[in-house]
């Protein structure tokens, strides 16, 4: 039975009454098990250094959600597993050669200013792993842009002195070529790139996994990546259309955008039309970097401007209300100046 | 008498009005000249010098200033001290001078100098208003530097140009860029909030 805490008595609210098991530790949950096949691959291409990384950005945003928690006298949130789920996304951005201190920081921006100063679970605006990916990126960012070889031997705990680096498919991409580039070794994660972001298949699986456990809806994956696909087969910057679509979808770190961090429930729409206007935003803007930014890869951008629009999509992507006309609130706002009138008088 | 009255007045604009972390003024320069200590403590004494000198010449002439030009008035007044401290800058200081560049010519336009000019020394005679001026000058100078010390140290490993940490220490460069500025100020303020709050509490316990 549901209880108000508070005051030890039944909560009483009117129909429909629907029951469910779901919780935020449960959706949490299913989160961190749909993202386990992509830490498999991760550790598997980078070594256990990318191990490492995860256990301690995980480490420290569990950290961090306590301490701040325990600083401002709140009740201990550390048992949803949100933070949790932080933690891992965050070293999935990062390359496997950062200095180990590098997540702790992360986490820190993370958590404390991202997530808690904004009022915790549900209330921050910016998805915090992204936030804090963009942070690290625009602190030190030669360290957030040395990628490494697939397979090479790095020190489980050291910090790594020369890398044998290489181009990531998405330098390779915004140079405009595709030579060198193997779709195989993309699907399977066998390229350079961040930690948790290289294997589209992995990722893929995780999302088929939410999709059927029904903790994401495919809305927003769809309206992203069918953007950026469209959009590239339409301009392809070398060779034919097709190809170049496959690239752009399974480079960089669009597969982990589009599936676990644009689906976000904070930081994403709750009106069906303005998930879709979302999806398509963030395929739109990750394009625009991604041929014409400074940048090589757009997706934590794309993903965080469009969060800052998430209020305003909600709003302009309300449903209608039974009996009224289309866009009926407009009308009365704008022009029309007794549109309401005339609505009641029917 | 008058001498403890003036002090706090002089105190009251350094922390209770605080131009920058209390009535939120002049945030662009705030930000923008804030990367470094160096910079900070020179655009500040600039505005404090421009502050105090507009502040005593606009009150003297008050009564003479009509109502409806006033604003124009202030700004001409203004624009003449910053045009002297503006000059004198690049005749002595020139490094600091082109390192703020075009801010110290945007005194001019800086809202504490006018807010200050409009709500006090548009009604106050000379000595007080030469205080205001004083103190929400240093205030402003101390709220620079406070902010300028967080950024330089993270961002740069350094305090007045002088390495902190030796060769190991890898600067965050986010904090001397725009992003910075504004997460320190954001962060600052709150924590000035929170010891304000904290004061006021015990006042109202105390009475």
């Amino acid at each position: 039975m549901n209880l108000d805490k508070t005051r030890h008595l039944p909560v009483v609210t009117s129909s429909p009454h629907v029951r469910s098991t779901d919780s935020v530790r449960s959706i949490m949950l299913d989160v961190l098990i749909s993202l386990l096949p992509a830490l498999l691959v991760g550790v598997f291409t980078f070594g256990p250094r990318a191990l490492v990384l995860t256990v301690i950005s995980v480490g420290s945003c569990l950290f961090f959600e306590w301490g701040f928690s325990r600083l401002v006298h709140k009740k201990n949130p550390i048992g949803d597993l949100s933070a949790a789920v932080t933690g891992v996304l965050l070293a999935f951005n990062l390359p496997v050669a950062v200095p180990l201190w590098m997540p702790v920081v992360g986490a820190l921006f993370a958590i404390v200013i991202v997530k808690q100063l904004y009022g915790g679970i549900g209330k921050n605006i910016f998805n915090p792993a992204l936030a804090a990916r963009v942070f690290l990126f625009l602190a030190w960012s030669s360290a957030m842009t040395t990628w490494t070889l697939p397979r090479a031997v790095l020190p489980w705990f050291a910090n790594v002195a020369d890398a044998v680096t290489g181009a990531t498919p998405m330098a390779i991409l915004k140079e405009g070529s595709t030579s060198g580039l193997d779709l195989m070794a993309m699907l399977t994660g066998q390229t350079g790139g961040c930690i948790g972001e290289t294997s589209a298949l992995a990722l893929l699986a995780g999302g088929v996994y939410l999709l059927i456990r029904r903790v994401i809806t495919p809305r927003i994956p769809v309206a992203y990546l069918g953007t950026v696909a469209l959009l590239s087969l339409l301009f392809p910057k070398t060779g034919s259309g097709l190809d170049w679509m496959l690239y752009e979808l399974l480079g960089g770190g669009l597969m982990l955008g589009a599936i676990f961090m644009a689906t976000d429930y904070t930081t994403s729409p709750s009106t069906i039309r303005g998930q879709w206007i979302f999806g398509v935003g963030c395929g739109v803007i990750t394009i625009v970097i991604r041929y014409f930014g400074a940048y090589n890869e757009g997706v934590s951008f794309a993903i965080l401007l469009m969060n800052a629009f998430v209020w305003m999509i909600d709003m302009a992507a309300k449903p209608r209300r039974y009996g009224l006309r289309r866009f009926a609130r407009l009308r009365e706002k704008f022009g029309a100046k007794h549109a309401g009138e005339r609505e009641a008088q029917k | 008498m008058a001498s403890k009255k003036y002090m706090r007045q002089f105190v009251s604009g350094i922390i209770d009005n605080n131009p920058t972390f209390v009535q939120l003024l002049g945030m662009c320069p705030t930000l923008a000249t804030s990367t470094s200590l160096e910079n900070a403590v020179g655009m500040g004494l600039a505005a404090t010098a421009v502050l105090a000198a507009s502040n005593v010449v606009i009150s003297l002439l008050r009564k003479f200033i009509p109502q409806k030009i006033r604003i124009a008035a202030y700004v001409v007044i203004i624009a003449s001290f910053v045009t002297v401290i503006d000059l004198l800058m690049q005749a002595y200081l020139p490094e600091l001078s082109k390192s703020l560049g075009l801010y110290i010519p945007l005194i001019v336009v800086n809202c504490i100098i006018l807010a200050r000019a409009e709500a006090f020394a548009s009604k106050n005679s000379v000595l007080p208003s030469f205080v205001d001026g004083l103190s929400m000058g240093v205030g402003f100078t101390l709220a620079l530097s406070a902010i300028s010390i967080v950024r330089e140290i993270l961002g740069n490993g350094t305090l007045y140009g002088i390495s902190l940490f030796g060769s190991g220490f890898q600067p965050a460069a986010i904090m001397i860029m725009a992003p910075g500025g504004f997460l320190t100020l954001g962060l600052i303020i709150a924590l000035v909030q929170k010891l304000r709050q904290r004061a006021e509490g015990k006042e109202r316990r105390k009475s």
